[in-house]
C-alpha cells in the first residue's frame, strides 16, 4: 500500500515528536513512524502509561515527555507504532513495515530523528548472558518499573550511569557498587568548559544531585577503573576490574555497561549522505546544515542522530526541521520561517553551552577502545579483535574490505554493535584517525524482513 | 497507574508479567538465563540493549523465528521460546 505525505517523520523520541507536532500544526500533512510500541522514544518511553504518578528523580523529564507527547496527539499528525523502517530510497519513497505487511511512504519530505545508541565497547565477556547495558535495565525500569533486587554492578562512564542508579535505590531496587572507568584526567579538561556549565548550572546540580544521593545511600564507587571483565561459564558470575593496575574480582550476577551515547546514524548512513568524525564526541554523525537539512536532497535529521544534543535540544531542532520542511514546501516562506524559528532558536542556544563540559567529564577512557586480541567485537558473527587486526595486517585499509575478509558487521544487527569499535580498531592499528577510516557501507534492508513481508509489495 | 498483569509462556513455563512488558523482559523474568545460542559458536547469549539494535534477543515467538523479543510487546498466552542455533528457512 502506498502512502504520500509532505512530512515524514522517522522516529518518536523526542526530536520527532515535535517536529510532527510542528509540522502539523503549520498543515502539512504529517506522518510519524517509529519502531516501538509507544511514544516517547528512549528518554520518555513509557510517557503515556505512567498515570499521574511519575517517579521522584525523572519527575523533570517525565513532565517534558508527557507535554510533547500530548502535543503530538493534539496535532492531527498520523502515528504509526510498531513500524519498522528498512529502506529509504533518495526520491523519499521510504519502505517500512508492520512485521506482517510492507508498504511504501511516497514523502516530500523526510525528517529522520532515530535518536541514539549506547556506544558499543567491547570487552572480555560482554556476551555472557548476566551482561547487558545500563541503558537496557532502564528500559526495563520505565517499561513496568523493574529494578535489581540481587545487587547490579554499574560499570563505565556517563550521565545515564548516575541516574539509573538513583532510580534504582529510589525503586527499592540494590547497586552492588559502580566502577566508574573515566580517567581522572577528565575533570581538568571539562574545566576548561566551565562558562558552558555555568549557563546550564540547573543541569550540573541536578547531575550532582544525584551523584549525592547516590553516594549518600552508601554505594560504593570505585574510581579510575582503567580494564573490565565478566566472567563466567554460560553465564556471568563474577567482574573483575583494574584499580592503578591492582586487579580486583567480586562476584556479579548483574553487570551494566554504559560508556555514553552516540547517533543511531544507521538510516543517514544508508542513504550515502555526508558524515562526519565529530572527536569530541568520539563518534561519527551526518553533517547538516542550520536546519537539520542532510546533503540529500529533501532529507534531515535532528536530535541525537545528527549529534548528541539531549533530549531537550532535540524537541528544538525538531521543531526547526519542521519549520524548514513548510518553507521547502512553500506552505511558509523563509521570512516567516525566520521568525517562526527565532524563539526556538534562543531555547536551543540555552540547552547546547553545557554540552562540551560533559563530553569532556564523561569522555570514556581510550584505552577501552583497544580491546585484547581475544575479545569478540562482532557479537552477531563471533569476529574477535585480532581477526580484525589479522585482516589489517594484511592490507585491509578500511571496514568494508576487513568486512569482506572476516565477515565482520554481516550479521543480523548490520554492524550497529560493532562498527565503530572496528572502525577505532583499524584506525588504531593503522595509526590514523577514525575519520579516515569511516564506518560500514550500510545497505537496505536496515532491518532484516521475511520474503513474505517484503512480497506484500506488490499486493498494491 | 500500574499496566495489567498477564501471563505468558516462556519455553512452556507460565510466567506473569506487566502488560507493557516485552518479550525479553518476560524471558529475563521467567530467569532462563540465556534466550539463544550464537548459530556460529553456540555460545550462550541473552537480551543486551533492550531497545533493537543489538538483535542478541532473537526468539521464537508465538512459532515465529527470529523475532527481536525486545521489540515484541507481550500478549496473553504469548509463548517465547529459545532460539538454539540457526534457523531454517520456512
Amino acid at each position: 500500500m502506498n502512502v504520500t505525505c509532505d512530512f515524514l517523520v522517522i522516529g518518536a523520541g523526542p526530536a520527532g515528536m515535535a517536529a510532527a507536532a510542528t509540522a502539523a500544526r503549520l498543515g502539512l500533512s504529517t506522518v510519524l513512524v517509529d519502531e516501538q510500541a509507544t511514544l516517547g522514544g528512549q528518554i520518555y518511553r513509557q510517557v503515556e502509561g505512567r498515570g499521574d504518578n511519575p517517579p521522584g528523580v525523572s519527575h523533570l523529564d517525565w513532565e517534558r515527555g508527557a507535554a510533547l507527547a500530548a502535543e503530538f496527539r493534539a496535532s492531527g499528525a498520523a502515528y504509526q507504532s510498531g513500524t519498522q523502517v528498512w529502506q529509504l530510497d533518495k526520491d523519499r519513497k521510504v519502505y517500512v513495515t508492520d512485521g506482517t505487511k510492507a508498504a511504501c511512504i511516497v514523502a516530500r519530505r523526510v525528517l529522520i530523528a532515530t535518536g541514539a545508541m549506547e556506544r558499543p565497547v567491547p570487552l572480555p565477556g560482554w556476551t555472557l548472558p548476566g551482561v547487558m547495558t545500563v541503558g537496557a535495565a532502564q528500559i526495563r525500569y520505565k517499561t513496568s518499573q523493574w529494578v535489581p533486587q540481587d545487587g547490579a554492578w554499574l560499570a563505565g562512564s556517563g550521565p545515564l550511569v548516575w541516574l539509573y542508579a538513583a532510580q534504582v535505590l529510589e525503586a527499592g531496587g540494590r547497586i552492588a557498587g559502580i566502577l566508574d572507568t573515566a580517567p581522572p584526567t577528565n575533570t581538568a579538561r571539562a574545566l576548561r568548559h566551565t562558562m558552558g556549565a555555568l549557563r546550564n548550572w540547573a543541569t550540573v546540580q541536578r547531575g550532582r544531585a544525584l551523584q549525592q544521593r547516590v553516594r549518600a545511600a552508601g554505594v560504593a564507587v570505585y574510581k579510575n577503573v582503567s580494564a573490565l571483565e565478566a566472567k563466567g561459564d554460560g553465564q556471568l558470575s563474577a567482574v573483575r576490574y583494574c584499580i592503578n593496575g591492582q586487579w580486583h574480582e567480586k562476584p556479579a550476577s548483574l553487570l551494566l555497561l554504559h560508556q555514553g551515547v552516540v547517533p543511531h546514524a544507521h538510516a543517514t548512513l544508508s542513504l550515502d549522505a555526508a558524515h562526519r568524525w565529530d572527536e569530541r564526541q568520539r563518534c561519527f554523525a551526518p553533517v547538516v546544515d542550520a536546519w537539520g537539512n542532510l546533503s540529500v536532497d529533501g532529507y534531515a535529521a535532528a536530535g541525537d542522530c545528527a549529534g548528541i544534543v539531549g533530549a531537550e535540544a532535540s524537541a528544538l531542532q525538531g521543531r526547526l526541521a519542521a519549520l524548514e520542511g513548510a518553507r521547502a514546501l512553500g506552505v511558509i516562506d523563509a521570512t516567516q520561517r525566520d521568525a517562526q524559528a527565532a524563539p526556538v532558536r534562543a531555547a536551543l542556544s540555552r540547552h547546547l553551552p553545557i554540552r562540551p563540559f560533559l563530553d569532556a567529564l564523561f569522555a570514556p577512557r581510550a584505552s577501552l577502545f583497544e580491546p585484547a586480541d581475544d575479545v569478540l567485537v562482532c557479537r552477531c558473527e563471533s569476529v574477535t579483535a585480532r581477526q580484525i587486526r589479522d585482516a589489517v595486517a594484511l592490507g585491509c585499509v578500511g571496514p568494508n574490505q576487513m568486512k569482506a575478509y572476516t565477515r565482520c558487521g554481516m550479521g543480523p544487527c548490520q554492524g550497529r554493535m560493532c562498527g565503530l569499535a572496528a572502525t577505532e580498531i583499524i584506525a588504531r592499528t593503522r595509526n590514523v584517525s577514525p575519520s579516515e577510516i569511516g564506518l560500514f557501507h550500510v545497505r537496505p534492508p536496515l532491518k532484516p524482513l521475511s520474503l513474505s513481508e517484503f512480497a506484500t509489495l506488490a499486493e498494491g | 497507574m500500574a499496566a495489567e498483569r498477564i501471563t505468558v509462556y516462556v519455553d512452556g513455563a507460565a510466567v506473569t508479567v506487566s502488560a507493557n512488558d516485552s518479550a525479553a523482559s518476560a524471558a529475563l523474568q521467567a530467569g532462563i538465563g540465556y534466550t539463544r545460542l550464537s548459530p556460529i559458536t553456540g555460545e550462550k547469549r541473552a537480551p543486551y540493549c533492550m531497545m533493537g539494535v543489538c538483535f542478541e534477543c532473537l526468539m521464537v515467538i508465538d512459532g515465529v523465528p527470529s523475532r527481536q523479543a525486545c521489540m515484541v510487546t507481550v500478549r496473553p498466552g504469548m509463548r517465547i521460546e529459545r532460539q538454539t542455533g540457526a534457523r531454517v528457512l520456512s
